[in-house]
């Protein structure tokens, strides 16, 4: 198991990458922003998928991660669809 | 694959994620962005699936549910719904986060040994956000889809949600508690039902006794948590938690409506990205940490500049509501000289005009005039020569950023759009400002009186404009609840109509000039 204080220093030091990223995201792009950063929390079907897979894991838990993979997966697909459809239209004329 | 290669292609898709919302910083590179943070999330699922021994079968059935749902979801939603659809997915993340974090408790108590401090308590973090984002989002996703408390009559879908999903909560916990057996936990978790699914059928906004309320579901929310970090082994603790952060999540958004939506939708948004970061310390996974921070991140940024934009706290925000005080003006007093016109009147001034300004708010949405707006630009621009911009609030419409994706959507170059503090620089140089479905975001009150509601708050100065043509179908307040003396300056012409209609004939009248 990985140091705790490890996970953190990761978890505080993305934090600061995230606002350093997204200060510089221009008020026309907060809708997309939005969508394609819920697209990235779908990042959660990774956790879902390695406990849904996992023959060890009673079976109660294994149908928990299963409807996790569902919600995470629309979150995913669903997420960096609409954002590419809403970018398509932002053009310069 | 090794974990080593399994943790360098996360390393990879970290980085995808990081360039994916560097490239939204310019209209031009963000398409780019979302191809790389898409290329991203691919790399580090196929890593996850290549590294060990699955079983397959719900692996490749929630991957199959999930994305026939979410790519139809993407493809069919209309631009006008896309505060509802962001709000329902800001839900689904924070729910899966809460049954990775449940399943990964029931397999920690399942193989020998305590699970360790840091487990239980990132599993608690976990259920609370995951549940407060999950009933907040759907608060929000009913109130935007307007069949959450409203006093009107409701469409069949619109009721079928609305009491399905009341039912389904009161109904599952119960089938829960009925199989498992009645204890203070199973007890309290209907409770927490009941209230939940009762309060999801009232139809007004205001709650008696909310903030006491509010504070009395936060201090029960620890002490469910407490109940997790001492009894892990205790599947009925968990839920209990989730229950009571769920009564939390709802009594949050509940009494948040109309303008404040798109603070309440940007918290949410940061929710559903801190609940995958905690569910990341749950199951030790570097990937669930960084990219949930980095959601977070960007939701907390989006938070601060919509209650920026507002000059109101977050705490504000989520605790009180607008409305009029006792200082605030009589309307009919206010709006004793105001001065109607006619499409034909406009027409003439806008022929003559060298700079026009549009102002979009919530009313245009609502009337989905966002093409018969561009359509009007567009021929003022060919047959008179002038100059057209849109001039767009941070808040204006439910969601950060609502007004340009709807003009985007209408084919408006994007450097068109212009922001607040750009147009205000200049706007005493702009011959004619139309106004089409904003109020509050104009309100000159902001700036000249400090006992009003909205004293202070940034607005678009358009009362300092040559003239100013306000696009509404009566004189009725705005969110904030008070009378706009904007409506009666010399200078404003006030055109009663829907916001499509009016700029129909708009259209008309400019062609026949």
């Amino acid at each position: 198991m990985t140091d705790l204080i490890t996970l953190l220093t990761v978890f505080v030091l993305a934090i600061f990458v995230g606002f350093e990223v997204i200060t510089k995201v221009p008020p026309t792009l907060h809708t997309p922003l939005m969508s394609g950063s819920n697209a990235i929390s779908g990042i959660t079907v990774i956790g879902a998928l390695l406990l849904a897979g996992n023959a060890d894991v009673p079976e109660l838990g294994r149908v928990l991660a299963f409807v996790a993979v569902i919600f995470a997966t629309i979150n995913v697909v669903g997420g960096f669809l609409v954002t590419g459809r809403m970018l398509n239209m932002f053009k310069r004329k | 694959m090794s974990q080593q290669a399994v943790n360098f292609c996360y390393l990879i898709a970290a980085v995808l994620f990081i360039l994916d919302l560097k490239w939204m910083s310019h209209p031009r590179t963000a398409v780019r962005g979302n191809r790389a943070g898409a290329l991203g999330m691919l790399i580090a699922i196929v890593a996850t699936l290549l590294s060990g021994q699955f079983e397959w079968g719900y692996i490749a059935g929630g991957i199959a549910i999930g994305g026939a749902i979410g790519a139809l979801a993407a493809l069919r939603v209309k631009m006008t719904s896309m505060p509802e659809l962001v709000g329902l997915f800001n839900g689904f993340g924070g729910a899966a986060s809460v049954l990775v974090a449940g399943a990964a408790l029931i397999m920690a108590s399942s193989s020998l040994g305590e699970p360790s401090d840091r487990m239980k308590i990132a599993t608690v973090l976990s259920a609370l956000i995951g549940s407060v984002t999950f009933f907040g989002s759907y608060v929000a996703f009913g109130k935007l889809s307007e069949f959450l408390a409203v006093k009107w009559k409701l469409y069949p879908w619109q009721k079928a949600i609305k009491f399905g999903f009341s039912g389904l909560v009161i109904a599952s916990v119960l089938a829960y508690v009925v199989s498992t057996g009645f204890d203070a936990y199973t007890i309290g978790m209907l409770v927490c039902a009941v209230v939940i699914g009762g309060i999801l059928l009232l139809k007004k906004e205001a709650i008696p006794g909310g903030t006491a309320l509010k504070m009395a579901v936060v201090v029960g929310s620890l002490a469910a948590g407490y109940l997790v970090v001492q009894n892990p082994d205790d599947p009925h603790a968990f839920w209990l938690l989730v229950m009571v952060a769920g009564v939390l999540g709802v009594l949050l958004t509940w009494s948040i409506g109309g303008a404040d939506m798109p603070v309440v939708i940007a918290l949410l948004n940061s929710y559903s990205g801190l609940a995958a970061a905690a569910t990341g310390f749950v199951i030790d996974n570097n990937m669930l940490i960084i990219a949930g921070s980095l959601v977070g991140a960007s939701g907390i940024i989006l938070t601060s500049i919509m209650c920026k934009a507002m000059n109101r706290s977050l705490l504000n925000v989520m605790f009180s509501r607008l409305g009029p005080t006792a200082d605030t003006p009589d309307a009919d007093e206010v709006y004793k000289n105001v001065k109607s016109t006619s499409a034909d009147e406009v027409a003439m001034m806008l022929e003559t005009a060298q700079r026009v300004s549009i102002v979009p708010g919530y009313g245009m949405a609502v009337a989905q005039a966002q093409h018969a707006v561009r359509d009007l630009a567009n021929l003022v621009e060919e047959k008179f020569g002038a100059e057209v911009e849109y001039a767009i609030h941070p808040v204006a419409g439910r969601m950060p950023g609502h007004m340009n994706v709807l003009l985007a959507e209408a084919d408006v170059s994007y450097d068109k759009l212009k922001e607040m503090d750009e147009v205000n620089g200049t706007i005493e140089t702009c011959d004619v400002v139309i106004v089409v479905g904003a109020n509050d975001v104009v309100n000159p009150v902001a700036r000249t009186d400090p006992s009003s509601p909205i004293a202070g708050m940034p607005i678009i100065d358009v009362d300092k404009a040559r003239t100013v043509v306000v696009i509404k179908r009566s004189l009725s307040p705005g969110f904030a609840g008070i009378p706009n003396p904007l409506f009666a300056n010399d200078n404003t012409l006030m055109f009663f109509s829907d916001a499509k209609k009016a700029f129909q004939e708009l259209n008309t009248a400019v062609k026949e000039t």
